[in-house]
């Protein structure tokens, strides 16, 4: 035995023949029957519009920050981040996304940033304008840059679900967590919920 | 006038009153946040510079996704001519090891045709939601498989099988009563998990997925507890989560009942010296019946009238319980946890509020509208959740009647609905190694050491 780990298949043995009793022409039937149904449907479902699939994303305007997105995605890092719209944002030198509530005094020194991971990078535009640049490798999606920017600032920060990142499970686990009810599947082709500068 | 300057408005009081005066609006005009929020207008730049744009990586292509279909196809195939013509143990634990590899750790166990189930269920039964190809198609094979070579997907190409068959280190034998009264709880989590699903509530499997959080190395305590239980156990017993809490197992069993090529354990004549029954740690193999029943038939066909007579009984005690129950399973959908919270809150029944009816409140959603449809759920779920009481109740019943039914075998045989094709009995079987080696088997020649 130890020289032959591997069976003869030449005189394999035969399995039994079918079609002999009506019992074996009825399952040749439940099981021809089965395939066409199978191929059909898959003929149906290639043809769909929807065949592509969906993904997982965030309602901005449902959002409400709290913070789950960080510690309740599979991921860890979270796949969710902030996401700038730059458009909308009104470029103010201290940002309310950057700086804690309570700073003290008028200082733009690192420890008023309120990014847990300095994922906000300050980048002087031009007199008086800074543009708030976010860092995804270091941004952990914790939203409270976010929400400083939606309650005092111009909302033009939010989170988003990064695709490069999302492992698109079938059951989302920030989904379920969010308690605003902010994520759900959207079409792989519009993959993300962007905000735009408001006329 | 700006309410506030860009730059360096920070000058103490003022900024400070200012952020009092825009919370306050905040707080009091929820529904007009969207417009309040453009508090400072994005100014005019001078030099020529231009926001740049958020950018927009795309999600996994979806021929990936195919790939993953037409993997999954070859590894079935592949399962079948391994488990059926070439009867080699090895070369199944090796393809088995690459389905860990692959489904498992590369692919991130996610979406599996187990999972599946829910998204069928959620296409069929539920609404808003339309089956995606790679979905469907994920769902269809292993069943076709099954259907002409039975259950080789379980076998190994399901990572979740696959990792157990390759945990299970010292097999033990789990009695026949426990075997069969824990084989009905996959019925119960394929109810479960259609229920959920089509309601739109949850894919509970995937929730409770207990191997999903290795192929990750992450995951919340409960699933890596599981996982781990479940597999610390089945280093000793075969494949515990396959066995009794599957739900796609149970559409398997059905299918490879009808199978039209399966396990044939020996080659030739069978001398039923029992030794793959001894082997098989799946309970999988049904000995042969060598003498009759010592009970007379009548006897046997009493027992199956009682049985028949109080499946009725057995199937309303069930849609009982579950009508019962439906409130508490109702209350695990967002939206009837939701209004049944903000209910308690308006009544002033309780205090404070949760982040869920905080963020309900920020949405501005009339009130009744969340119990409009909070009610609607609740109907659903008192319907549904009675039918799946009766399904608990069919498949117990189903269990008993199944139970009182001997079948008459010549040889031992694989069950067909319960094999998983992993090749361990052939190792054992003293017919195969003559066919292996050439060798006549001494058991031939002193079956008094059977």
């Amino acid at each position: 035995m130890a020289g032959k780990l591997l069976p003869m298949v030449d005189d394999a043995p035969e399995q039994p023949q079918a079609g002999r009793t009506r019992r074996d022409f009825l399952l040749a039937g439940v099981r021809t029957g089965s395939v066409v149904a199978a191929g059909g449907l898959l003929t149906i479902l290639a043809k769909a519009p929807a065949a592509a699939g969906t993904v997982w994303q965030i309602d901005p305007d449902k959002c409400t920050q709290c913070g789950l997105c960080a510690t309740n995605c599979v991921l860890q890092p979270s796949a969710v981040k902030c996401v700038h719209t730059y458009a909308m944002c009104g470029y103010c030198k201290l940002c309310f996304g950057l700086l804690k509530d309570k700073r003290t005094g008028n200082t733009l020194s690192v420890e008023n940033s309120r990014c847990p991971t300095d994922a906000i990078k300050r980048v002087f535009v031009e007199d008086p304008y800074y543009e708030m640049h976010i860092e995804e490798n270091l941004c952990i999606g914790c939203g409270i840059c976010v929400k400083g920017c939606t309650r005092f600032g111009n909302g033009s920060m939010y989170l988003q679900i990064r695709h490069d990142r999302c492992v698109n499970c079938n059951e989302c686990g920030i989904a379920r967590a969010c308690p605003a009810g902010a994520i759900s599947r959207v079409s792989v082709k519009t993959p993300y919920k962007l905000k735009t500068r408001r006329a | 006038m700006p309410l506030l300057e860009p730059g360096p408005w920070d000058r103490g009081k003022r900024s400070r009153l200012a952020l009092a005066a825009l919370a306050a609006v905040a707080g009091a005009a929820p529904a007009a946040r969207a417009q309040e929020q453009k508090k400072q207008p994005p100014p005019e730049f001078s030099e020529g510079y231009t926001p740049p744009m958020p950018s927009q990586p795309q999600p996994r292509m979806p021929w990936l996704a195919m790939l993953d279909v037409a993997l999954l196809a070859a590894a079935l195939g592949l399962a079948a001519w391994i488990g059926l013509h070439r009867r080699s143990r090895r070369e199944m634990r090796l393809l088995g090891l690459f389905s860990v590899l692959y489904f498992g750790f590369i692919r991130q166990g996610c979406i599996c045709p187990v999972g599946s189930i829910q998204n069928v269920a959620l296409a069929a039964l539920g609404s808003g939601y339309a089956l995606p190809f790679a979905a469907g198609a994920l769902f269809v094979l292993p069943l076709l498989a099954s259907l002409f070579f039975g259950r080789v997907f379980c076998g190994a190409v399901c990572p979740l099988g696959a990792i157990q068959d390759l945990a299970l280190l010292w097999p033990r034998r789990v009695p026949a009563w426990l075997d069969s009264a824990l084989s009905v709880l996959p019925y119960a989590v394929l109810g479960i998990g259609v229920l959920y699903a089509a309601a739109g509530t949850a894919f509970v499997i995937c929730q409770f997925d207990p191997f999903v959080g290795f192929f990750r190395f992450s995951g919340g305590w409960l699933a890596i507890s599981l996982g781990a239980g479940l597999l610390l156990l089945g280093t000793v017993v075969g494949r515990p989560y396959c066995r009794w809490l599957c739900p796609y197992g149970v559409l398997l069993r059905w299918t490879a009942a009808l199978t039209r090529w399966g396990v044939r354990i020996t080659p030739k004549d069978c001398i039923q010296c029992h030794l793959c029954a001894d082997a098989c740690p799946f309970g999988a193999i049904s000995p042969a019946t060598l003498e009759a029943p010592a009970e007379p038939r009548a006897t046997a066909r009493r027992r199956l009238g009682r049985v028949l007579a109080v499946t009725p009984l057995i199937v309303a005690a069930g849609a009982l319980l579950g009508w019962l129950g439906a409130p508490a399973v109702a209350r695990y959908d967002r939206v009837v946890s939701l209004a049944e919270r903000v209910y308690l809150e308006e009544a002033g029944r309780v205090k404070g509020q949760t982040d869920a009816s905080e963020a309900f409140r920020k949405q501005a959603t009339p009130t009744g509208e969340l119990y409009r449809q909070a009610l609607v759920k609740r109907r659903w779920y008192g319907g549904a959740t009675t039918l799946f009481g009766a399904w608990c109740g069919v498949v117990v019943a189903g269990k008993l009647i199944f139970l009182t039914l001997r079948r008459r075998r010549p040889d031992y045989e694989a069950d067909q609905a319960a094999c998983v094709s992993c090749a361990r009995c052939y190792t054992s079987c003293p017919i195969e190694q003559e066919r292996l080696t050439g060798l006549r088997s001494p058991l031939r020649d002193a079956p008094e050491q059977l």
